[in-house]
């Protein structure tokens, strides 16, 4: 996918010099940061093509030189990844977690931050700011405790928990950006729907929650890159192996590679880690910079 | 529905009797707060809040865990932990990732972002880079990427025998780095960790910038230029003044991420590298924990790794403050 976006490249050269008025010191300072910024892009894509590249060749063609293009295109190495390796199934589990922990952070996130943003209640300033310890205390403070309570719970080990730990871990960076959005929509609305006789929960659920909805986008597809990138919580309470989400799953494939050796199959491992993100900023990158810029403003 | 609507807006009666009607406690209420506020509130004190106060109380006990037996010891464990020489190395290397990433990355964002936004004509109106929009989206690349997976690409590209660096230095004549194992060697281990994990953060906090330096109103950039002020000092006198608030916000999400580093560190060396030189905090507590079953010096680390995120974050508010971060630049 790199090379595809290299492919829409939009004539970053040779188009400086199109307006007349420009000055020689501008052509300078634009060819030096194009030299600049081209050998940053560099940077980004040569280890990212070269992955691409070397998930294609057998092992031996990878020793021989790192470089070199493969004599016969191994997908076969993609096959093994993904069922001698197991990166099938935990593909799927990774699936199964994140949504659903998706769903329930995005749920009750957006629930918790409309009643913090819209009413004004006892507590409601204290309950912002355990959100806001939440945001800052390092999460292996917090590791060693939350897997015995999962212990106790029967939680250990299982998918269910590691997806309700997920939805814990994401709800507060969830609230805070939500809280904001909902701060911001305008009350008149709310209270037209109560006076048309709608109960709290239809407001939520029939007005506000739509209204929403740029915030949910932003706020969801940086949960979903988070949880989908999260490997300190599996690693630490998801330890049986046919429970592994991807990111434990390839780090457990690239660790016995110094047994088994297949780095054919561990770069194609890689490739297939990496494309449901790539395809998802690609297909929401407008909306993810956005939003980058948005959480910034506060 | 469309009725109702009509009998609402014929007077301003019905909306102060509306409101007071508010502010009786009805099921539909009670239910809304209850669920609402309720259920999420519950799933984050018991799996988020209550963590954090019982590693601070375990901190105390020598608890091995796999009892109820939880001698309490005090402060013994603290004791134990700054007489532990291993320890303090990764205390020590923390620091170190905590100095240094968040320059570099911060620095390296700055430069590139300042390029994109006023690379462009000097002439007519301020404006970018041609191509930006490809330099952006190139830039937040590994960004999106696992980190896991950022640091096996990086393993590899690091790799003695086929790794991607060595080939382009022998490729380029440098035949003394053949073979050079970069993270197996104690002299460069920590900084090929910090390449990789910089790589994964520039372009993040690029983006952040520009999306900063173009909420800068441009007739501030024209009065500027109008003054007499070149690019570089535009640069430094304009636009990083005006930004500092978005460079404080980075500066201390890259030092929160540095003090952890865990994905980064444990991957691209999983024992803590050569001679320990790559060993971090949170590599050191999750072993105690999860391999050795000390869990009372766990979260007695965790304790520490904790203070010391606090004091890094503070210490930021106080140099951004002290060198004039609250004056209101723009006026």
């Amino acid at each position: 996918m790199a090379l595809n976006i290299a492919k829409n490249k939009p004539a970053a050269h040779g188009h400086v010099e199109r307006k007349s008025q420009e000055t020689k010191g501008d052509k300078v300072v634009a060819g030096v940061s194009h030299t600049m910024l081209a050998l940053w892009s560099l940077l980004v894509l040569v280890p990212l093509g070269w992955t691409l590249l070397s998930s294609f060749k057998t092992t031996s063609e990878i020793f021989a030189s790192p470089f070199s293009l493969p004599e016969v295109w191994q997908f076969q190495n993609y096959v093994n990844a993904w069922n001698t390796a197991g990166i099938g199934s935990y593909f799927f589990n990774t699936v199964i977690v994140v949504g659903a922990a998706l769903v329930i952070v995005m749920v009750l996130g957006a629930m918790c931050a409309y009643v913090l943003a819209r009413f004004v209640f006892p507590g409601s300033r204290a309950i912002y700011y355990l959100m806001l310890a939440g945001l800052t205390f390092p999460i292996f403070l917090a590791i060693v405790p939350l897997f015995f309570i999962l212990k106790n719970m029967g939680l250990l080990n299982t998918l269910p928990g590691l997806i309700i730990v997920y939805v814990a871990f994401a709800l507060p960076f969830t609230v805070f950006f939500l809280f904001s959005f909902f701060k911001a929509l305008p009350s008149e609305i709310a209270e037209a729907a109560q006076i048309d006789g709608a109960g709290e929960w239809r407001t939520f659920f029939q007005i506000m929650l739509p209204m929403a909805k740029p915030g949910m986008a932003s706020v969801a597809i940086f949960n979903f890159l988070g949880l989908w990138n999260q490997y300190l919580i599996p690693v630490a309470i998801n330890t049986k192996r046919e429970n592994y989400v991807l990111s434990q799953g390839i780090a457990a494939f690239a660790g016995q590679q110094g047994y088994a050796v297949d780095f054919g199959s561990l770069f194609a491992a890689a490739i297939i880690v990496v494309v449901p993100v790539l395809v998802m900023y690609i297909l929401f990158q407008r909306q993810l910079q956005g939003s980058v810029s948005a959480g910034t403003m506060k | 529905m469309t009725q109702v609507t009509n009998e609402v807006q014929s007077g301003g009666g019905v909306v102060a009797t509306a409101r007071r009607r508010r502010k009786k406690l009805t099921f539909d209420k009670v239910s809304f707060m209850a669920v609402f506020l309720g259920l999420p509130l519950v799933i984050y004190l018991v799996f988020v809040i209550s963590p954090f106060v019982q590693a601070v109380y375990y901190s105390m006990t020598s608890w091995s865990g796999f009892d109820n037996n939880m001698p309490f010891v005090g402060l013994g464990n603290y004791v134990k932990l700054f007489n532990d020489d291993i320890f303090m190395l990764s205390v020590r290397n923390s620091i170190v990732l905590a100095i240094f990433l968040p320059v570099i990355t911060v620095i390296l964002a700055l430069v590139l972002a300042t390029l994109v936004t006023i690379g462009g004509s000097s002439r007519g109106q301020i404006k970018g880079l041609k191509g930006a929009g490809f330099y952006r989206i190139v830039s937040f690349f590994p960004y999106v990427i696992p980190a896991v997976v950022i640091g096996i690409i990086w393993a590899q590209i690091f790799n003695p025998d086929n790794g991607l660096l060595n080939g382009i230095l022998t490729g380029i004549g440098l035949d003394g780095f053949k073979d050079f194992p970069w993270l197996g060697d104690s002299r460069t281990a920590m900084i090929a960790s910090m390449v990789v994990i910089v790589w994964g953060f520039v372009g993040f906090y690029m983006i952040l910038f520009i999306a900063a330096i173009k909420g800068i109103p441009a007739e501030t950039f024209e009065a500027a230029r109008i003054d007499g002020a070149g690019r570089f000092r535009t640069a430094i006198n304009i636009t990083i003044p005006l930004i500092r608030d978005n460079i404080q916000t980075a500066y201390v999400y890259m030092g929160i991420l540095a003090l952890d580093a865990f994905v980064y560190m444990s991957i691209l060396n999983s024992t803590g590298g050569p001679e320990n030189s790559t060993l971090v905090m949170s590599q050191k507590l999750f072993t105690t924990a999860f391999s050795k079953g000390q869990f009372g010096l766990a979260c007695a680390m965790g304790v520490v790794l904790a203070v010391i995120t606090l004091i890094f974050s503070a210490l930021v508010f106080l140099v951004n403050r002290w060198t004039g971060g609250n004056k209101d630049v723009s006026e």
